[in-house]
C-alpha cells in the first residue's frame, strides 16, 4: 500500500488531463507523454538574426523569470538563470576570430538548457533529481535535490543555477500556479513542461515578438524545427562533447 | 568499551589541547549553522564556481586516509617489521582523514536534511554514489582491523589469523577510494583541466607523498611530546618511499604540463595560465602555485640527496614543505583551476570566506581532536605492556 510520489504526480496530472477535457488530449496526442516513448523529441531553433534585431528586448527573459518564480538577485556571483544572453564567443567559444563577421562578435546570444539527448547532468546525480522524459525534457526534482551541485560541475554550457540565497525573497511577481524553490536547491530551464502539458508554447517561444524562437517535435517531419533544421545551416553549442544538444541556432 | 577510558585520563597539557579543538570546532559549527540558515552565499563560492575549499578538502583528505597503505602494505605484504609501531598510527589517520573528507562533504550541501537521498534513489550512474559505497566501506574496514588489532594488543595476543585477510582487502580499497574520487572529476565532458586519465595516478602519487609525510610529522610530535619512538629504521623507510612518491608526483605534474602546452588547445591551457599567472586580470592563487612549486622544488633536492633525507634535524621541515606543497596544489589549486575559465567563459576570482575558513578549521579541529585520542588509546595500551 505505497506509492511513490512520483507515480502519484503521474496519476494525478493524467487525471488532471481528463478533467480538462478532450481538446487538451487531442492536443497532446499529436506529441508528448501521450505518444509512446521516441515519437516526440522537443528541440528549440533559435534565428540569431531575428534576436539580434531588438538588442535591447528581454521580452522571452521576463516572460520566463515571471512564469516560473525565477528570483532576481542582485550579485551576480548569485545569480539564477533560466535563459539569458551571453557573448557571442562565451556562448559559441572558439568560433571567432580577428576577422569574424561584426554581426556577430560580441553580440548577445540566447542560452538555456540544451535539453540534451546525452545529458552529463543526469548521468552524475546522485539522488536521480534530475532525469530525462521520454520527450526529450531534462527535468528535475527540487524536492529530492541534495545541493550537491555536481550537476552543476557537470553542465558543459553552465545552464544550471544554484540557490545561494532563499529565492522567495527575490521574486518581482510571485505566479501562484507554479512552484517556488528553497534555499540550497539547483534549478534550471524545464522547457515550460507546465505549459506544454496543457498544449501551450513555452513562455518564452509565446513572448518573442520577432518570431526568433521556434518550438517543436524534432521527431515530427512536417513540424516546423524539423524544417528549418533540414533546410537551413544550424549550430549547436560545443556538439563536439557529445552531449546532443536540442537547442539549435541559425546564423 | 572501545578502550574509551584511556582518552579520559591525561595530563593538564592534554586537557588544554582538547578544551582548544573543543572551541574551535564550536565556533565552526555555529558558522555551519548560520551557512545553512542564510544560505551558502556567504562562504566565498559563486555560480561558476560551486565548489571551492569544501570540495578541495574533501579530496585532499580521501588521500590521506588512502596513503595508510603505505605502511600497511609493507609491513602485511613484505614483512618490513621497522613499520609495526607506525602501522596502527597510519590506520587511525586513514580513519580519522575518512571522517574529515565526509564532514567536509556535508559542508559543501545546500540540503544536508535531505543526504540520505543518495541511498535512498541509489544511483550507480553517479561517481558520488560509488565515493558513498568506497569511502563507507574503507571507514568500515579500518574502524574494525584497528579494533581487533588493539584489543588483541592490550590483551598480549597475537591478532586472529582472518584479520590478516580484511588486512590485506583494505589495500586494494585504499587505492579504490582515491581512484573513484578522482573519478568524480576526469569524467567530466566540459572540464578539461581534469578530463585527463592522468587524474587518478597524480592525486594517488601526491597522496602517498603527503600522508606519509603527515604520519613522519606526527610521530616526531609524539617522540617529542610522550616518549614514542617510532625507530630510526621507520622514519627512514618513511621518508624513502616519500621521495619516491614525491618525485612520481611531480613527474606526473610535467607530463600533463608537457601534454597541454605542446598540445596547444586554448581550452586546456587556459586553466594552468588561470592558476599560475591569472587570467583576464584575476590571480587569486598565483602567489600560493609559486609557492607550491617552490617547495616542491627544495622539498625534492632535500629528499634526493641522502645526507639531507636522512638528517633527522631536517627531515621535520622536510615534511612540512612537502605537506604544505601538496595541499596547496590538491586541497585547494586542482578543485579551482578546473573551474576558470567557466564553461561560457567567465573569470571570476575566489577566496574563501571567513565563515568558510571557519568551518573548515573546525573540521581539522575535529581530526586532530579524533587523532589525539585515538593516539592516546594505542599508546596508553602500549605503555601498560612495557610497564
Amino acid at each position: 500500500m505505497s506509492i511513490d510520489r512520483r507515480t502519484f504526480l503521474g496519476t494525478a496530472g493524467l487525471t488532471a488531463l481528463a478533467v480538462a477535457g478532450p481538446a487538451a488530449l487531442a492536443r497532446l496526442a499529436s506529441g508528448s507523454q501521450a505518444g509512446a516513448a521516441g515519437a516526440t523529441r522537443w528541440a528549440m531553433v533559435i534565428d540569431l538574426r531575428k534576436c539580434l534585431k531588438d538588442q535591447g528586448c528581454t521580452d522571452c527573459m521576463a516572460a520566463c523569470d515571471k512564469a516560473h518564480n525565477v528570483p532576481q538577485i542582485p550579485t551576480r556571483a548569485h545569480e539564477v538563470k533560466w535563459i539569458w544572453k551571453e557573448p557571442f564567443e562565451g556562448a559559441f567559444p572558439g568560433q571567432t576570430t580577428p576577422y569574424t563577421e561584426e554581426v556577430f562578435k560580441g553580440q548577445p546570444v540566447l542560452v538555456l538548457c540544451n535539453h540534451c539527448d546525452n545529458p552529463p547532468c543526469v548521468r552524475v546525480c546522485p539522488t536521480k533529481a534530475t532525469w530525462k522524459r521520454p520527450d526529450g525534457i531534462t527535468m528535475m526534482d527540487w524536492h529530492r535535490c541534495i545541493g550537491c551541485k555536481y550537476c552543476i560541475v557537470a553542465c558543459p554550457y553552465g545552464a544550471r543555477s544554484f540557490n545561494f540565497f532563499d529565492p522567495r525573497k527575490y521574486i518581482k511577481a510571485l505566479n501562484p500556479d507554479f512552484p517556488t524553490r528553497s534555499l540550497g536547491v539547483v534549478e534550471k530551464c524545464n522547457f515550460c513542461e507546465e505549459r506544454l502539458a496543457v498544449g501551450k508554447l513555452p513562455a518564452c517561444v509565446e513572448a518573442c515578438r520577432e518570431k526568433a524562437l521556434v518550438f517543436g517535435n524534432l521527431q515530427d517531419p512536417k513540424s516546423e524545427v524539423r524544417e528549418l533544421v533540414r533546410t537551413r545551416f544550424t549550430i549547436r553549442r560545443k556538439p563536439e562533447l557529445g552531449t546532443d544538444p536540442r537547442i539549435y541556432y541559425l546564423v | 568499551m572501545f578502550m574509551i577510558e584511556k582518552a579520559v585520563v591525561g595530563s593538564r597539557r592534554y586537557w588544554t589541547w582538547i578544551g582548544v579543538l573543543f572551541a574551535i570546532i564550536v565556533v565552526g559549527f555555529l558558522c555551519y549553522v548560520w551557512e545553512h540558515e542564510v544560505g551558502l552565499g556567504i562562504t566565498g563560492l559563486s555560480r561558476d564556481l560551486v565548489w571551492g575549499l569544501y570540495i578541495a578538502q574533501f579530496v585532499f583528505f580521501v588521500g590521506v586516509a588512502a596513503s595508510a597503505v603505505v605502511v600497511v602494505l609493507p609491513y602485511y605484504l613484505h614483512d618490513w617489521k621497522a613499520f609495526g609501531k607506525i602501522v596502527i598510527l597510519g590506520e587511525f589517520l586513514a580513519v580519522t582523514a575518512v571522517a574529515m573528507a565526509g564532514l567536509f562533504i556535508l559542508a559543501n550541501l545546500g540540503m544536508p536534511t535531505r543526504v540520505l537521498n543518495v541511498i535512498l534513489y541509489p544511483s550507480p550512474s553517479s561517481l558520488i554514489f560509488w565515493d558513498l559505497v568506497v569511502l563507507n566501506g574503507y571507514l568500515l574496514l579500518n574502524a574494525l582491523i584497528t579494533l581487533v588489532v588493539l584489543s588483541a594488543e592490550r590483551k598480549g595476543v597475537p591478532p586472529p589469523g582472518w584479520i590478516k585477510f580484511v588486512i590485506i582487502f583494505s589495500i586494494p580499497w585504499a587505492i579504490s577510494i582515491h581512484t573513484v574520487t578522482a573519478f568524480l572529476f576526469s569524467g567530466l565532458p566540459g572540464r578539461s583541466f581534469w578530463l585527463s586519465g592522468l587524474l587518478a595516478p597524480r592525486f594517488l602519487a601526491s597522496a602517498f607523498a603527503s600522508g606519509p609525510a603527515f604520519l613522519i610529522l606526527l610521530t616526531l610530535v609524539l617522540r617529542r611530546l610522550v616518549g614514542f619512538d617510532p625507530g630510526r629504521e621507520a622514519i627512514r623507510r618513511l621518508s624513502l618511499i616519500i621521495t619516491y612518491t614525491m618525485t612520481i608526483n611531480v613527474f606526473f605534474l610535467l607530463v600533463e604540463l608537457f601534454t597541454i602546452f605542446y598540445g596547444q588547445i586554448p581550452e586546456h591551457m587556459e586553466h594552468f595560465q588561470f592558476l599560475f599567472v591569472g587570467l583576464k586580470g584575476h590571480a587569486p592563487l598565483a602567489t600560493l602555485m609559486w609557492i607550491s612549486v617552490i617547495l616542491a622544488v627544495i622539498s625534492l633536492v632535500l629528499l634526493l640527496t641522502p645526507r639531507f633525507r636522512e638528517n633527522e634535524k631536517l627531515l621535520p621541515m622536510t615534511c612540512t614543505m612537502v605537506f604544505l606543497s601538496l595541499w596547496i596544489d590538491k586541497g585547494l589549486a586542482i578543485v579551482v583551476g578546473g573551474f576558470m575559465p567557466s564553461p561560457l567563459g567567465h573569470v571570476t576570482s575566489y577566496a574563501p570566506t571567513w565563515p568558510e575558513i571557519s568551518v573548515t578549521l573546525a573540521i581539522w579541529a575535529f581530526g586532530f581532536l579524533a587523532i589525539t585520542v585515538f593516539y592516546k588509546i594505542a599508546l596508553s595500551v602500549s605503555e601498560t605492556l612495557t610497564e
